[in-house]
């Protein structure tokens, strides 16, 4: 066992895949020589070459585009489009082809492709490092939308995302890439060798894709989070002494709709926590998944903590991001309805 | 001196509209065999005046002339004839798939009426494993691999002979053992993943090509560049096939900026491009044989422009006389392309008008024995019969929980 950042976890898990299967080919915009802005693709071209690992112009469609030929042709893309703001020249290759080349050519041709993107906000970004466009791909039938709380989710789940054999979209929330973040952006920054999830053990392992996880179990409200929520659902539960159960979706699409509902039938109440805008963003899916489900179970109104529908600001970060005092007031809101 | 003037939009119009004669003035034109056939490794900087030019074997006798026939070489005249079957083919297919269309058997057809050279012919130059990434205008490569048409034709008609049991909107098949990548629909997408696929030969040490596809329409798309592009970076085995067939729909090629030839976009990417008859089967399978010999033997990648004209109109739901003469596709300068490669072998004693005619009764005895056996499992008349189940299957490798659901509920 080791400790390791998201980072480490994120290229641990490259490569580990890159060692074991010689289709995985690994490339992106700056990702070769220089392992990628983030550094998640640090060393990765030098232990296993240039044709494996490479850098590439600045083109998502071609990224993109070219990732699922190779796909096609039998190879496992796994390919970094440098922030989640930026893949939006991608999106007709991913929403239009690759998310369809399974249906439309009845399994004659499939698409094994990753395609992974740093996601939210919280590093002073503004309105074009900081977006959060999960629904954007969760409303794409053909598509699986995974994102990792912590380093050990993170080498898990992108191990299973390279092993799936449909094209996975791997969101990867920037905050928290060197350590958890609850929201509390004036306190020090605690680093994930100090956290339990920094433990990520060497070599292969798999986190199932299509699961959620319970990471604080409680008896009065269900909270749905993922990314970087998670942590500031945990501290917001923390905070108001609310036993919260907080749920880790980690798979957006699909989701785990058992987790979801038994929870929810248990506690009687829910609160949907994501960083993305309002209106029409995956909480509002994950508020129907819920009513539809657990209508005569539910003792008060679903309340959505989430990113104002406004762009991203950038001077007003903390007034924009949706941290711990919001939760907290959603949890107690809940609790008095 | 130049005079002061004042910006004023330009938007660009055709030649000739309906009820104006034909002309075809402003595409540059070469005379057959003009044009110099360079070495296979030719750097892509030596191959700029090849955009201009126009690179053509058949004269107007019908004689084979010049660089490029030598570099071709004797052909068996059964290649040929073979050839020549294979455009007639593709040519009573389309013409019988219109015709259900009107009968209302199918709901939407491309015909490539007047293009069946380019497909044909750069079809017998392929290897088994090398990968077409057609539009919906190529089915000359189905027709040339030997595909089983009713397939084809139970597409068109919704019924269980379609390989792709009514996911896709006919023509657009899918059949990976005959080199035929599953077709979007979606223009210039697949161009660069054509690129991408030949990268992987490349990576994994094949030497298997792609052969990517697109129209001049669609060459104004971005994918279009990206393809260029990753083909000029990486170098992969790809022949890049742009088919400037002079429309696309009601907008003739000056608004994709066909005022410059298009094979000129290569050269901004550093990579070679040639400019070919695409209505002269010779110059189809020599152009086809010296690009995909470059891939397959790692000079790098190439865009090739087919000129030719859509005679066709560009789908069932299209009526060209609106927007361009009716006597513009019988005044192209290049000619048909079936009778042209007739007139060669006839020429070259090989074929006659005799077997021609009788060439033809046998074609259309086949297509028309295949569309009766296709019609007998139902066409789009009655619904066709495509299972409904597939509506939710293969959408992922497994079937998710919330498709289940659904599923379960529509009682499917």
């Amino acid at each position: 066992m080791a400790r390791m950042t998201m980072i480490e976890a994120i290229r641990d898990a490259m490569d580990v895949k890159m060692t074991q299967d010689k289709r995985v080919v690994v490339f992106g915009e700056d990702v070769g020589y220089f392992g990628g802005v983030f550094r998640c693709t640090q060393g990765l071209q030098a232990k296993h070459g240039k044709e494996r690992c490479f850098d590439a112009p600045i083109n998502e469609g071609g990224i993109v585009g070219a990732a699922i030929g190779m796909a096609t042709y039998g190879l496992r893309p796994c390919v970094e489009i440098q922030f989640a703001d930026y893949v939006f020249p991608a999106y007709d290759q991913i929403t239009q082809e690759a998310a369809r080349m399974r249906f439309r050519s009845n399994g004659d041709f499939t698409c094994p492709l990753v395609i992974r993107m740093p996601t939210g906000g919280g590093i002073f970004g503004g309105q074009c490092h900081s977006q959060s466009p999960e629904a954007c791909f969760t409303h794409v039938a053909g598509l699986k939308v995974v994102i990792p709380s912590n380093p050990y989710d993170a080498k898990g789940l992108l191990i299973s995302a390279i092993e799936d054999d449909d094209p996975v979209i791997f969101l990867e929330p920037k905050r928290l890439y060197n350590g958890p973040f609850d929201g509390h952006h004036e306190r020090k920054i605690v680093p994930w060798s100090q956290h339990e999830f920094g433990e990520v053990p060497e070599g292969h392992y798999n986190v199932p894709l299509g699961k959620a996880v319970v990471r604080r179990p409680g008896a009065d409200v269900t909270v749905l989070a993922y990314g970087t929520m998670v942590h500031v659902a945990l501290a917001a539960a923390q905070e108001t002494g609310i036993d919260a159960e907080v749920i880790d979706i980690r798979t957006l699409l699909p989701l785990d709709l058992e987790t979801i509902e038994a929870s929810v039938a248990k506690t009687g109440r829910c609160v949907i926590v994501h960083e993305a805008t309002q209106t029409s963003g995956f909480g509002a899916e994950l508020m129907a998944v819920v009513q539809e489900a657990c209508f005569y179970h539910l003792e008060a109104p679903m309340i959505r903590v989430a990113g104002y529908d406004a762009p991203y600001p950038y001077a007003q970060e903390w007034a924009y991001f949706p941290g711990p005092d919001r939760v907290g007031r959603a949890l107690r809101e809940v609790m008095e309805g | 001196m130049t005079q002061p003037g004042r910006p004023r939009l330009r938007v660009p119009e055709p030649p000739a509209r309906p009820g104006q004669s034909p002309r075809f003035d402003h595409i540059p034109m070469s005379p057959a065999g003009a044009v110099g056939c360079p070495p296979i490794d030719v750097d892509p900087a030596d191959t700029k005046p090849f955009a201009y030019q126009l690179i053509r074997i058949l004269d107007d006798a019908g004689k084979a002339v010049g660089p490029w026939a030598d570099y071709l070489g004797n052909v068996d005249a059964d290649v040929l004839r073979r050839g020549l079957r294979d455009m007639m083919k593709t040519r009573f297919l389309d013409k019988r798939m219109l015709l259900a269309h009107r009968q209302g058997k199918t709901t939407n057809y491309a015909a490539s009426t007047g293009e069946e050279a380019i497909t044909c012919g750069f079809q017998r130059m392929l290897s088994p494993g090398d990968m077409n990434f057609p539009t919906y205008r190529q089915q000359g490569l189905l027709v040339a691999s030997g595909y089983p048409l009713e397939k084809f034709m139970g597409l068109q008609f919704g019924n269980d002979l379609d390989p792709v049991e009514g996911k896709n909107l006919p023509p657009m098949i899918s059949a990976r053992d005959y080199g035929y990548f599953t077709i979007s629909g979606n223009l210039a997408t697949q161009y660069v993943q054509s690129v991408g696929w030949a990268m992987a030969s490349a990576i994994s040490g094949d030497d298997k090509v792609a052969a990517g596809w697109i129209g001049d329409g669609a060459a104004a798309e971005g994918d279009f560049h990206s393809a260029l592009l990753y083909a000029s970076v990486y170098r992969p085995p790809a022949v890049l096939n742009l088919i400037n067939n002079q429309w696309a729909i009601s907008s003739f090629v000056g608004i994709a900026g066909g005022h410059v030839p298009l094979a000129c976009r290569a050269h901004g990417y550093g990579l070679a491009s040639i400019r070919v008859d695409g209505n002269d089967f010779l110059a189809v399978m020599a152009a086809a044989k010296w690009a995909i010999a470059r891939a397959r033997q790692g000079h790098g990648a190439i865009l090739i422009e087919w000129v030719t004209y859509r005679a066709a109109a560009h789908s069932t739901s299209d009526d060209p006389t609106v927007y361009r003469p009716k006597e513009e596709a019988a005044a192209w300068p290049l000619g048909d392309p079936i009778e042209r490669l007739k007139q060669h072998l006839v020429a070259i004693g090989e074929w006659s008008d005799e077997r021609h005619a009788q060439a033809q009764g046998e074609v259309e005895e086949e297509i028309l024995g295949l569309q009766k056996l296709a019609e007998s499992h139902g066409t789009m008349i009655g619904g066709g019969s495509a299972p409904l189940s597939a509506i939710f299957e293969k959408v992922y490798k497994d079937m998710p929980e919330h498709i289940r659901r659904q599923r379960q509920k529509a009682g499917i």
